[in-house]
């Protein structure tokens, strides 16, 4: 696994930074369709997470939507610059990840990048 | 009669004409006959303006309305500036609803952020919501604001006002939060007690200043304690003292809250008043309620709107952290108008005359053989008192002579107050009659 | 507009109470005041300008046309608000003796005795503030009536996917899961989906009824039974009694708990968002654990506050209520009496069927068959063909001196449009707004680049939210 990014059908990203280490990020397709982002909710370092279970969400004027994590793990980072900046998720949301996960012991399957372009087509 | 439907039985047949129905029956098809109330409502006939005017102020008469009151306890009476009454019968302050569309609410919206920013002064917080139903929902709203994963353990001093204390229990027990209560000693919170009950599960210390009693809590060291533990600090004020008393922020709080009420809202039978909720920026999305923004409109100009609204309940549902949806709107804008009419000048005038006339109360009550100070320390515009007599009997004796007196605390012990509406004379009536019913 | 911090000068002010006529105390340091208390240095000219530019700035029912669906923004008449302000109810204090209040436990008696005729319930208590507030305390009566049986495993709230935010809100305050039941296609509570909900970890269900469509559960005994059968409680949400007085009533559709809205129903004034209301009644099976204290009339005719309720939930609230809007409630309620209260449900239902009728053939209507006292538009074509949502919509009504209908709710109808006329409007209000109405829809639909522009005669236009969203101003700074 080398930095590949994967997908959910919950349109977060997944980039694994080693065998047991990933990054979580929202898509493109997603930041678009919340629109303009004034706050994100993060959990904190050290905080256990599930597959399949929500850890974060990030609010809209109007809305609130929940981040699912695809990974069983612990955080071990959070983005807190977003705290201050949700709308850097807006700009390039590739490069505004939310989370760090460490010791990841459990994933859900995941979708290509080919096959989550199909999934938002 | 009685009617505010302003079209004639002929015009309301022709409107059902036009949507091809015969009767108001056919209105009604979806409701189904087992549930039909084949009945007229057990209840008297539509009445004239009126009669009805004449009903009801014969029930406000039956109310007796005394000249002279010497008793708070959670209520208190100070003078209502005109000007208060007259802006708050506004008919487009009355009958507004919830300002959602901001473009033609402007008015509303820019009072409630005046009255925020004046929570916010009076408190020495950052950040105040829009107003909740009252002192004791605020208070309880606010522990529930402090609880965290770790820290699930509320405790409130035993000299909170015990109606804010019962709430407070309500609120807790259904969502499996530890309430403690710290006890007192001499009237005020035993700090030996309370650094005991402090720990590492503690959420929060509610304190009451000044507390229950009338009695000035050592705010300060309590403060230490509290944040000796990491827990946060509520501190729940009578918000006419603040114009002299130290603010909750002084004392290390981290959040402010209080029956507005004083702040020119008549006493009411004790409702609708008004609970003011004040945190520091750190807590500000924790903050329940409706919280208005300054912003600007799209051409730049200076614009109000509600904000932070994905904190509440139409937006995030079961996981908001609050159900409250409505603010006492009037009633903070009565509290701003008053503040404004008032300004710093006549709330410190309210707020030195009341405890000035509480103390001269409390001098010549001592005088009489059988009245004695229970707590000695210092007060704001309430003290406890012993009673040399039955205190029911007390009471209806000055009942009988237009005076509300102090509040019974049990057989033989009042709770005094006085506030900057009652007069020299009125004390000295008082302290007459009890010194002919004490001997 | 400038805030009043930015009006006046140092110095200014009202002149409101006299020099002290007995000696002023020194107040000791540690508890003196140490920062400066800003507050507005303005003449009574001043402020009372202000305000009236405030007031011109805010619309009420007073000012137009206030169709917000699901808050029932009918007329407040003005004898309410003199009753409210009668001295015999405004100058006495909450714990004054009984002998002396009389008259206001009389107003809450006979409030609940009428109210509980209304609803079809058997007793009633109005300590609770607001709907929002009865909701909680509803469902604390009906978790004390689990836990007073020993049914400890009963520990959700069934709601329907078409309910106002606060029932949810509401039962997890309470300490409840909710589980969500969706609607049928049709509007209605899927009958199939709720037998499937139910079991023995249901506490109870919470519906409006009409539901947030506008529409009767035509189902409603049928709907009530399942949550008995299952063991569990039916709470009514009272938003939408103005639809059903005198027709039919909560009590008999088999809900155990009901909370009303004062301020909609019986019409004592919003104030700009409150003081609401927020009464709880409910069937003699649960009202041992309403909040203490209680009312209750003696023998000799005389009225008592009860304190002696072991079983009580507790207290929701200090004192009794907002008594103030009890009584204007009770002025209501008398002046319409029987006959008035049926008429005015009868004009609310048909008032907003005449509308629909007229709205139908140019906006798309999904339940167009029937309505109670609401219906509901749904712009989601417009969205999808034109790119004018729900809100341009709304703010176009702004120009017309009309309130718009409440926006984006209910959640399961896209792009929705809530309209409530009430029963306090004329024929030629209601002709004037469907010609409005649909002027806009030719409007936006001919020229739909314009349509993200409205309003454009309001004294602000779009507010950026925003902005105000991330970098938060939340009150003035002096000396910034």
């Amino acid at each position: 696994m080398n930095n590949e990014i994967l997908y959910t059908d919950t349109h977060e990203w997944v980039q694994f930074l080693d065998e047991t280490t990933v990054r979580i990020g929202l898509t493109d397709f997603a930041q678009s369709e919340l629109g303009d982002l004034v706050f994100v909710n993060l959990p904190e370092e050290g905080d256990e997470l599930t597959a399949g279970e929500t850890f974060a969400d990030v609010e809209s004027v109007k809305a609130v939507s929940d981040v699912y994590s695809p990974v069983t793990g612990e955080v071990s980072k959070v983005n807190e610059d977003l705290l201050d900046h949700p709308e850097l998720i807006n700009s390039d949301p590739m490069e505004a990840w939310l989370i760090e996960v460490e010791n990841v012991s459990d994933k859900e399957n995941m979708l290509t990048e080919e096959e989550y372009k199909k999934l938002i087509s | 009669m009685g009617n505010y439907v302003p079209n004639t039985l002929e015009e309301q047949e022709a409107m059902l004409g036009l949507i091809g129905m015969k009767s108001s029956e056919d209105l009604f098809v979806q409701v189904p006959k087992g549930v039909r109330l084949n009945r007229e409502f057990d209840i008297p006939s539509s009445k004239s303006e009126m009669e009805v005017s004449r009903i009801m102020t014969s029930m406000a008469e039956k109310n007796k309305i005394f000249k002279t009151i010497f008793r708070g306890a959670g209520a208190y009476r100070h003078y209502i500036p005109s000007i208060v009454k007259q802006i708050t019968s506004k008919e487009e302050f009355i009958t507004s609803y919830t300002p959602y569309q901001a473009e033609i609410s402007q008015g509303v919206l820019q009072s409630i952020f005046e009255y925020q920013t004046m929570i916010c002064e009076l408190t020495g917080m950052d950040v105040s919501n829009a107003s909740v139903y009252d002192g004791a929902t605020a208070a309880a709203e606010a522990i529930i604001m402090s609880v965290e994963r770790k820290r699930n353990k509320a405790i409130i001093s035993e000299t909170v006002d015990p109606q804010i204390l019962e709430t407070i229990k309500t609120y807790c027990k259904s969502l499996d939060i530890e309430v403690v209560v710290a006890g007192a000693s001499n009237g005020v919170t035993d700090l030996a007690n309370l650094e005991k009950l402090l720990d590492e599960e503690t959420a929060c210390l509610l304190l009451q200043q000044p507390n229950f009693y009338g009695q000035l809590e050592d705010a300060e060291k309590i403060g230490r304690l509290v944040a000796e533990k990491g827990a946060k600090y509520i501190i729940s004020s009578n918000p006419i003292s603040l114009g002299i008393l130290k603010t909750p922020a002084e004392y290390g709080a981290d959040i402010a809250v209080g029956e507005g009420q004083p702040f020119g809202i008549p006493l009411s039978f004790g409702g609708p008043y008004l609970g003011f909720m004040a945190t520091k920026e750190k807590l500000m999305r924790k903050l329940p309620g409706r919280i208005v923004g300054e912003t600007t409109d799209n051409q730049g100009r200076r614009a109000f709107v509600l904000t932070l609204q994905a904190r509440e309940q139409h937006i995030r549902r079961e996981k908001a952290s609050s159900n409250i949806c409505s603010n006492q709107a009037l009633c903070a804008m009565t509290a701003a108008v008053y503040l404004d009419a008032m300004g710093e000048r006549g709330l410190k005038q309210a707020a030195e005359l009341s405890m000035a006339k509480a103390h001269y109360l409390a001098r010549l009550l001592c005088e009489i053989d059988g009245f004695n100070i229970i707590y000695k320390g210092e007060f704001f515009n309430e003290f406890v008192t012993s009673s040399p007599i039955n205190v029911d009997k007390l009471m209806k004796i000055l009942e009988d002579r237009g005076i509300l007196g102090g509040y019974p605390l049990a057989n033989d012990k009042i709770l005094w107050c006085a506030t900057e509406v009652n007069t020299k004379e009125e004390i000295h009536k008082l302290i007459d009659i009890l010194k002919e019913v004490a001997v | 507009m400038k805030l009043i911090f930015e009006k006046g000068s140092t110095g200014r002010g009202c002149d409101l109470l006299p020099p002290s006529d007995v000696p002023v105390i020194n107040l000791e340091d540690k508890f003196k005041r140490q920062s400066k208390l800003n507050l507005p240095n303005v003449s009574e000219t001043e402020l009372s300008r202000h305000y009236t530019e405030l007031m011109k700035k805010t619309f009420g029912v007073n000012d137009g046309f206030y169709p917000l669906g699901s808050c029932t923004m009918k007329y407040n008449p003005k004898i309410n608000d003199d009753m409210a302000k009668l001295p015999g109810f405004t100058d006495i204090h909450p714990l004054q003796s009984e002998e002396t209040t009389q008259g206001a436990l009389e107003v809450m008696a006979l409030a609940e005795e009428y109210l509980c005729e209304i609803t079809g319930m058997d007793n009633m208590s109005f300590q609770p503030a607001a709907g929002a507030h009865g909701e909680f305390t509803g469902l604390q009566l009906i978790k004390a009536y689990h836990e007073k049986r020993g049914d400890s495993k009963r520990d959700k709230i069934i709601v329907p996917d078409s309910a106002h935010g606060t029932n949810p809100a509401s039962a997890a305050m309470v300490g409840y899961k909710v589980i969500n039941v969706p609607s049928t296609n049709e509007g209605y509570v899927d009958v199939d989906a709720l037998r499937d909900a139910v079991g023995e970890d249901t506490a109870g269900f919470m519906l409006t009824n009409p539901n947030t469509l506008g529409l009767f559960e035509a189902n409603i005994l049928e709907i009530t039974n399942i949550i008995h059968q299952a063991g569990g409680l039916n709470y009514y949400d009272g938003a939408n009694l103005n639809a059903i007085m005198g027709i039919a009533r909560p009590g008999d559709m088999g809900f155990d708990v009901v909370h009303l809205n004062l301020h909609k129903t019986f019409s004592t004034p919003h104030g700009g968002g409150g003081p609401g209301s927020g009464p709880v009644g409910c069937k003699l099976l649960l009202s041992d654990y309403l909040p203490s204290p209680r009312v209750i009339k003696g023998a000799e005719g005389s009225y008592h506050l009860s304190y002696d309720n072991p079983d009580s939930i507790g207290r929701v609230k200090a004192f009794y209520g907002n008594f103030l809007v009890v009584v204007r409630a009770l002025t209501y309620i008398l002046s319409l009496g029987k006959e008035g209260l049926k008429h005015a449900s009868i004009n609310a239902v048909l008032n907003a069927n005449y509308m629909m009728h007229q709205l139908k053939d140019t906006y798309h209507i999904p339940f167009s068959d029937h309505c109670m006292h609401e219906f509901i538009i749904s712009l989601e074509d417009l969205k999808k063909e034109k790119g004018v949502s729900a809100l341009d919509v709304a703010k176009a009504m702004l120009d017309y001196g009309m309130h718009p209908p409440t926006m984006y709710f209910p959640l399961n109808v896209p792009e929705a449009l809530m309209v409530e006329p009430t029963e306090t409007e004329s024929k030629e209000t209601l002709d004037e707004a469907v010609r409005v109405y649909k002027k806009i829809y030719e409007e936006v639909t001919s020229n739909p680049e314009l349509a993200h522009g409205y309003p454009r005669n309001t004294v602000i236009g779009r507010p950026d939210e925003v902005g105000a969203a991330r970098n938060p101003v939340l009150r003035y700074v002096y000396n910034k």
